[in-house]
């Protein structure tokens, strides 16, 4: 299986150890990743607020290279902002050729046009659909047996396109747990918002999100995510979201691809655990307990 | 409504041309919203809004463009989709609330600079470098804000995030000219003669 790789801004910098644990994960299960040359800002969620053509045309740009340097090889993008942001441009053109012109128009300023020749895929679609349970299951050599892992899918990797999952009741990501030896922590909270870009902006509210998840996922030993905004998110308002509960609401949160890599029995730099802000140390103790089984 | 809601006005429509996107445009986006409340009771962030969803779609048909731009309701979506997938008439909502956004962006109407100062300060880096730099970011935001206060409340974030070595220390690039400036350009030569 071959991709051209979209990491995205974050995974350049706050997303770091999603790119490694992605770029390691994918090498194990047999996949071949060709970083998408010149690659330049999908938009994430300032664009639209701006500029309705420029929120189309930066995604646009990416999917214009990605078509002539790998014509018929799908796009992955593992940061949910900018897969839906990719992603819209290819909806939203399909049935348009007035847009699809004006974009073009846009593009051409860099010598760029876009074909509606791509498909833009997520990591979690590529896991589960391309690789699925069996080969992960087959990859797995650390069982992590005893692990209650929480599937969370937050927002954009599910909705406002239904590419791959229920956007109500999503469900991907727990064959793919299972198959890591893990339990499925049972909750209903896996596509709730997590509150996004307003952790910066309306702190208050988004705490108060982020307080409501992390309280639902008490008893689980971690978090899994698949997003870099939900990781964040997630992982470096504990403290504050604890004081302002009035509970403890520390939990280990990982990228999904982490947590496979543990059970795939990678060295720790290869999933960079070391950057993650709440990868706790009973969560630390029983991976090593589940490496010397 | 402060200043920063009423300066801009007509001298910020002539700068940017007479664009095609005015209310009219949101309006007809929910011309067809039976006031069902399924946005409002969808939404992660109504709980904190003024006005909820469901009435600021009913304001828009109404055409209540003050109280629309005096409600803080459209800068507290974090773009869920959540209305968007149940809305029962198939609305486009969270596009709509761009939409407003935009309007507001435009006409300087909005009383809390902090979304739309991250906005710009966001796209302004992303112009320059074609890719975010998240240090630089904070910085401009912060300058554009103009208050001490909300840095020192970000720093021990960046500090967490320096320490795991996740931020890039680039100094900012002197050129003028950016990796993305033909693009910019055009579309707002496009979006202005539209």
């Amino acid at each position: 299986m071959k991709y051209i790789y979209y990491p995205g801004c974050s995974l350049e910098g706050s997303a770091m150890e999603y790119d490694a644990s992605t770029r390691s994960v994918l090498e194990t299960l047999g996949a071949e990743l060709v970083e998408l040359e010149d690659w330049t800002c999908c938009g994430a969620s300032a664009s639209e607020s701006q500029s309705l053509l420029l929120s189309l045309a930066l995604p646009a740009r990416n999917l214009a290279l990605a078509e002539r340097d790998g014509a018929g090889v799908d796009v992955l993008a593992p940061c949910s902002a900018c897969y839906l942001n990719l992603k819209r441009v290819e909806e939203n053109t399909r049935k348009d050729e007035g847009l699809l012109n004006r974009v073009n128009t846009v593009l051409s300023e860099d010598g760029l046009t876009y074909g509606r020749q791509t498909k833009t895929r997520h990591l979690l679609d590529v896991l589960a659909n391309d690789f699925g349970a069996e080969r992960i299951a087959e990859a797995t050599t650390n069982r992590l047996s005893g692990f209650s892992v929480v599937p969370y899918y937050g927002c954009q990797c599910l909705r406002p396109f239904t590419v791959f999952d229920d956007p109500e009741r999503p469900h991907t990501m727990e064959p793919l747990i299972e198959a890591l030896g893990a339990e499925v922590f049972g909750w209903s909270m896996g596509g709730k918002c997590c509150g996004a870009g307003l952790m910066t902006t309306k702190k208050e509210l988004g705490l108060e999100l982020v307080g409501q998840l992390l309280l639902a996922a008490q008893g689980a030993d971690c978090i899994a995510t698949v997003c870099p905004m939900c990781q964040m998110n997630l992982e470096i308002h504990q403290r504050t979201a604890s004081h302002m509960m009035g509970r403890d609401l520390r939990i280990s949160v990982l990228y999904l691809p982490q947590l496979m890599g543990i059970a795939f029995g990678l060295p720790e730099d290869r999933i960079d655990l070391k950057r993650n802000f709440a990868a706790g140390p009973r969560f630390r103790e029983k991976c090593a307990a589940t490496a010397g089984r | 409504m402060s200043m920063s809601g009423q300066t801009a006005g007509k001298s910020e429509d002539a700068m940017h041309g007479v664009l095609k996107e005015g209310m009219e445009t949101v309006r007809e986006k929910v011309r067809a919203c039976m006031q069902c409340g399924t946005c409002t009771s969808s939404c992660a962030s109504s709980q904190a809004m003024d006005a909820t969803p469901r009435e600021l779609w009913r304001m828009t048909q109404l055409g209540l463009k003050d109280d629309i731009f005096a409600s803080k309701t459209f800068w507290l979506c974090s773009s869920c989709y959540n209305c968007t997938l149940r809305c029962p008439r198939g609305l486009p909502l969270t596009e709509t609330i761009a939409a407003l956004k935009r309007i507001a962006l435009r006409e300087g109407r909005f009383r809390d600079k902090r979304s739309p100062m991250f906005y710009r300060a966001f796209m302004e880096t992303v112009r320059r470098y074609g890719r975010v730099r998240e240090m630089e970011l904070m910085a401009r935001y912060f300058f554009s804000l103009g208050n001490p206060l909300v840095p020192i409340g970000f720093a021990g974030l960046g500090a967490r995030l320096f320490v795991k070595g996740k931020l890039s220390i680039k100094l900012p690039d002197a050129r003028p000219e950016g990796k993305l400036d033909a693009i910019y350009k055009k579309a707002r030569e496009m979006e202005a003669d539209s």
